[in-house]
Order: structure tokens, then C-alpha cells, then sequence
């Protein structure tokens, strides 16, 4: 089976008052059919990586790699207009912001409609339609009033949702999902969950999933990537997570709050240096 | 005392016929020193209770009381001395174009401290971020990094009740650990009282002692943390949510 994606020895890396700092520092990866975990701490390079894939990363920042292949396109020199026919059709990227990504002027429902009317032959009606049955499915309550809302009259779990909603109507075939549902409580959360599994086992979507939800990720995905300081220390079957060797991804595992099993203070990584000196692992299949 | 005592508040959007309640009827008090959390379904009106309380929205009903005080339509700058929020959305709540040092700079400013200069390397030491942050702007920071930032900004007026909301969805499981160690460290030292909404019953069980469940702009339920851990809760919403989210430690 070919791959979605595959990435080889991607840097990321912007210019600041210091000197340079590498945000992402030589990963290899490639995405199957699969859904690929990406989990880390905060500032280890997991958002500037999605961001890299699709070419979104802004100026001043630089991204080199040695291989960036994405079906048939060598991602390293595809142009501009091929990057936003990629993104409009065979990747989209749900942001880890989804009010800030939102038109802030236009109403949840004129954005859905014109997601739609631009990607497809449809009616103003039946577009409408379609949008009404998108926010259902992604389980918001009175679709509806919700299509007239502009971003800043919805809440923070409804807006990841619109996010959600909008990115799937081109039928990506790669989706790049970042702390999607970092915002929803627990049966929410689940059933934007089963949207995105059906995508992957029914239509063989790729997913990177990334999200700071060890549990969840656990569960969900297949294949995790573990980040630390802009490489990947560790990867494995997302099932035997719990089994992780990685000192740092055992440090993570126990700093998780669990409803059963209170502690009087959570426990703390003690970072260790060795840990960024070693070299990036591979995720390449 | 009740640091913070809501009775019969409704708070609501639009106007006539396009009305919408998004919080009916909610009384709950948090008592002082103590941490509240609320937690319900997305949409519920967790944001708005704390939106009200600050002061953000105009259209509401009922009374909220802050240490015994009726609450009116404005806020002195005295109750930003005492009440802080952290949002639920680190983006909209920081300046684009300001840096770091003068967010927080203007802070404490404009709350008459002057010792500035050493209270934002304090504050960004607290919160695990470092010197070499103070410069940065808003995008050059990731989603953890900017939630860190808010919630410095939150604690540098010193406020007595800190209405917090969703403050760690934005972090990993190791800076959320950090966090709420430092909340809780605080929260010892000074008797700070917390008003904390979030979606993770296990942050919630960690930090608080008592919860209100939200459902659809209503308080279902309130319970404590025992009966929380117990599983015994009454309301079929809150049970719903306390089976979800331990089938999903459970399953992993
Ligand atoms: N424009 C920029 N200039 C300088 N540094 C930047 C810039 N944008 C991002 N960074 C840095 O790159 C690092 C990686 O950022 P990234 O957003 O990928 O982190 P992340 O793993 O997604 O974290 P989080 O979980 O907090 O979202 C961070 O340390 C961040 O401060
Ligand atoms: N400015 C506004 N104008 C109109 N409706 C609003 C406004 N702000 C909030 N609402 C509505 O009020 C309801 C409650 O929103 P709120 O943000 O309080 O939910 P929440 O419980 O915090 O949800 P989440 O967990 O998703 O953040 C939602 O239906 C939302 O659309
Ligand atoms: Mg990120
Ligand atoms: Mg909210």
C-alpha cells in the first residue's frame, strides 16, 4: 500500500532577537490510511509540523526537507496555486484555533454555504441544507439559530465544531486535525470522534491527529508520535502506549489528573537534556 | 462568607423574538477560599456565568453577590483588583501586536505596581515560561505557550477569586500539571477562591471540592467531589458524563 505523505528530515525554523530557533528539527514520518497521534508538550513542534505539511507556515519561518511527497507532489516545489488547489481538495487542516480561523464578519452559516458553493454544483437552498445537516451531525443543538451566530456569539466547543464541519466538506483525503477536540466535553467529543473514524475506515482518509490527550489518543489512533524540543523521541502502537519506554513519555503519562486515583500535587517532567541531543526517530513505514 | 453568591441569574442574547436564554435560573455560591468548578455540555453556559460575573455581558437577571455585595451593571476598577478571569480563548484575549513584557506590563500598571520590571520575569518564571519569552509576540508563541501568558496576566493584579476558564484545554498533561500545581500552591498561600470551568473531570476532581453541572443554560445538579468520585450522582446528564469520561480512562 502506497502512502498518503512522506516526510523526510523536515526542519522548521525562525529567525528571532537570539539567533535562529529550529522549532522542528529533522523528523521523518509518513501518514498511511491510518490515524497518526502527534503528542508532546507545548512548543515541541507538533502544530509547526501540520503547519509545514501544508506549506502554512508565514514569514520569516523556513522549512526545508529532504523529501516532502504527497501522493505525486513533491511538496518542496509545488507553487503557490498547486499548494491552494491541495488545500482546497486533498488536505484540509482543522487550526488548533477555530474562532481565530473563523471570518470573524460573516456568519456561521454564510461560511458553511460558501464552503460548500465553491467546492460543488448546489443550490443556495440546498447548500443551506447541507449546512444545517453538518452542524447536526457534528452534534450542536439548534443548528438553526447556530447558523446565524458570527464566531464571537458561539461558544468555544461550538466554534471547534464549525471548524470540523467546514474542513470536511471537500473530502479531504489527508486531514490534519490539531487539538480538535480539546474544547468539547466527553459525548461531544465522541461524536466528532466517529465522524473522523468513519472518514478513515470508510473513505481511507489519513488523519494526523494531534492532541495533548494521552487517553484519548491512546484510544483512538493507531500510530502515535511522541514529540520533545522538535524531534520525535519515541513512536508507537497508539494501544501499548501505556508500555511506553521513553522516560519523557512515562513522565507525561503520570502528570495526567485521574478522577479514580487523587493525588495531593501532580507530578512534574524533570526534563533531561540527553533528551533533545538524541536523534530524531523514525516514523517512516 | 461566599466569595462569590449567584441567585436566580439569567443571562441572555438578542432581543424579542430573537432571544435566547443562555443561562436560566442558575444560583450556586463559592465560598471563600474555596475552588468551584462547573462543568456540562458544550454551549451549556459555563462561559457566559463567568462572562456575567466580569462584567462582559449587560443582559442578565437575578443577583450576583461578591463578598456579601450586590453586584450592579459596572465594574469598578477595584473588582478587576479582586476578580480576574482567564478565557476560555488565549487568541481573542491577547493583543496582536503587543509583546509579552507590555501585556503584562500594563497590567500591573495600571493596578499601581512599580516594581515591573522584576514582577513579569516572577510571573513568567511562575508559570513556566522564562525570561526569554518576554519579548515575543502573540504568534510567535504555540497554543500552550499564549494560554501560559493569559494566565500570568490573570494573576499579576494579585486577585483574591480568579474565574478560570477551560485554563489548561490549550496545554499538554506536563504544563497543565505545572499549572495547576501553581494554582493550587497559590490557592494555599494567599486563600484564593477559584471559579473553574472545565471539561476534564479529571483536572476538576484534582482541584476542586464542589461542582455545578450545567445543561442547556440550567444547573442540573451539584455535588461534591466524594459523591463525584463515587459515581453517585443523580441527574442523568451528570451520570451520563461521570460513565463517559471514566469508560474513557478505563478503556485505555
Ligand atoms: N513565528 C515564530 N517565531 C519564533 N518562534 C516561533 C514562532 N512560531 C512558533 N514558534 C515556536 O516554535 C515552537 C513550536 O511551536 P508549535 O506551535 O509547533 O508548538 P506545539 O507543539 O503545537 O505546542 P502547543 O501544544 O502549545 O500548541 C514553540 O516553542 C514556539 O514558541
Ligand atoms: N454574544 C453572543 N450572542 C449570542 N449568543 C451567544 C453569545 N455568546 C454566547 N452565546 C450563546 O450562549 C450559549 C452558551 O454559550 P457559552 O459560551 O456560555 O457555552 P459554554 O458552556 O461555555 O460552552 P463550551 O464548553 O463550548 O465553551 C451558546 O448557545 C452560545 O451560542
Ligand atoms: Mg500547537
Ligand atoms: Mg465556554
Amino acid at each position: 500500500m502506497t502512502n498518503l505523505l512522506d516526510i523526510e528530515n523536515l526542519r522548521v525554523r525562525f529567525p528571532t532577537r537570539q539567533g535562529h530557533f529550529d522549532a522542528v528539527r529533522g523528523i521523518s514520518f509518513s501518514l498511511g490510511r491510518e490515524r497518526l497521534g502527534i503528542v508532546g508538550e507545548s512548543g515541541s513542534g507538533k502544530s509547526m509540523t501540520g503547519r509545514a505539511i501544508l506549506k502554512l507556515i508565514r514569514k520569516p519561518g523556513e522549512v526545508t526537507a529532504d523529501r516532502m511527497q504527497m501522493g505525486k507532489t513533491d511538496l518542496r516545489t509545488a507553487s503557490d496555486r498547486q499548494m491552494r488547489k491541495i488545500r482546497g481538495r486533498h488536505a484540509s487542516m482543522i487550526m488548533q484555533d477555530p474562532k481565530f480561523s473563523l471570518n470573524p464578519v460573516m456568519s456561521v452559516g454564510q461560511q458553511i454555504t460558501e464552503a460548500l458553493t465553491t467546492h460543488e454544483r448546489i443550490s443556495r437552498l440546498d447548500a443551506r441544507k447541507r449546512a444545517i445537516q453538518m452542524l447536526d451531525a457534528v452534534a450542536i443543538r439548534d443548528p438553526e439559530r447556530v447558523m446565524g451566530l458570527y464566531p464571537h456569539e458561539v461558544s468555544g466547543g461550538m466554534g471547534q465544531r464549525i471548524m470540523i464541519a467546514m474542513m470536511l466538506i471537500p473530502d479531504p483525503e489527508i486531514l490534519i486535525a490539531d487539538e480538535p477536540t480539546s474544547a468539547l466535553d466527553v459525548s461531544v467529543q465522541l461524536s466528532v470522534l466517529e465522524i473522523m473514524d468513519r472518514l478513515v475506515t470508510d473513505r481511507g482518509m489519513g488523519l494526523i491527529f494531534i492532541s495533548h490527550d494521552l487517553n484519548l489518543v491512546s484510544q483512538f489512533c493507531d500510530r502515535i508520535l511522541i514529540m520533545y524540543a522538535g524531534r520525535i523521541v519515541e513512536v508507537c502502537q497508539a494501544g501499548k502506549l501505556h508500555e511506553a519506554q521513553h522516560p519523557y513519555t512515562i513522565g507525561l503519562l503520570n502528570s495526567v489528573p485521574d478522577l479514580q486515583h487523587p493525588r495531593p500535587r501532580l507530578d512534574v517532567l524533570k526534563r533531561d537534556p540527553a533528551w533533545s541531543a538524541a536523534p530524531s526517530v523514525s516514523a517512516l513505514t | 462568607m461566599s466569595a462569590i453568591d449567584l441567585s436566580d441569574l439569567t443571562v441572555w442574547f438578542g432581543h424579542g423574538a430573537e432571544r435566547s436564554d443562555a443561562v436560566k435560573s442558575a444560583s450556586f455560591s463559592v465560598d471563600t477560599g474555596e475552588s468551584f468548578g462547573l462543568v456540562g455540555e458544550s454551549g451549556s453556559g459555563k462561559s457566559t456565568v463567568l462572562r456575567a460575573i466580569s462584567g462582559l455581558i449587560d443582559s442578565w437577571a437575578g443577583t450576583m453577590q461578591l463578598d456579601g455585595k450586590p453586584l450592579g451593571r459596572r465594574r469598578e476598577r477595584s473588582f478587576y483588583k479582586a476578580v480576574q478571569m482567564v478565557f476560555q480563548d488565549p487568541y481573542a484575549s491577547l493583543h496582536p501586536r503587543h509583546t509579552v513584557d507590555r501585556v503584562l506590563g500594563e497590567v500591573l500598571k495600571l493596578h499601581g505596581f512599580s516594581d515591573i520590571d522584576a514582577r513579569i520575569d516572577k510571573l513568567l518564571d511562575d508559570v513556566g515560561l522564562g525570561k526569554g519569552f518576554r519579548f515575543r509576540y502573540p504568534h510567535q508563541l504555540s497554543g500552550g505557550q499564549r494560554q501560559r501568558v493569559a494566565i500570568a496576566r490573570a494573576l499579576a493584579p494579585e486577585p483574591r477569586i480568579v474565574l478560570l476558564d477551560e485554563p489548561t484545554s490549550a496545554l499538554d498533561v506536563s504544563v497543565q500539571a505545572e499549572i495547576l500545581n501553581l494554582l493550587s500552591d497559590l490557592r494555599a498561600e494567599r486563600g484564593l477562591t477559584y471559579l473553574m470551568v472545565s471539561h476534564d473531570l479529571g483536572v476538576i476532581g484534582h482541584m476542586c471540592e464542589r461542582i455545578a453541572v450545567m445543561q442547556q443554560g440550567r444547573i442540573v445538579e451539584l455535588l461534591d467531589v466524594a459523591q463525584m468520585r463515587k459515581l453517585s450522582a443523580e441527574h442523568p446528564y451528570t451520570r451520563h458524563l461521570l460513565d463517559s469520561s471514566v469508560r474513557a480512562v478505563r478503556q485505555a
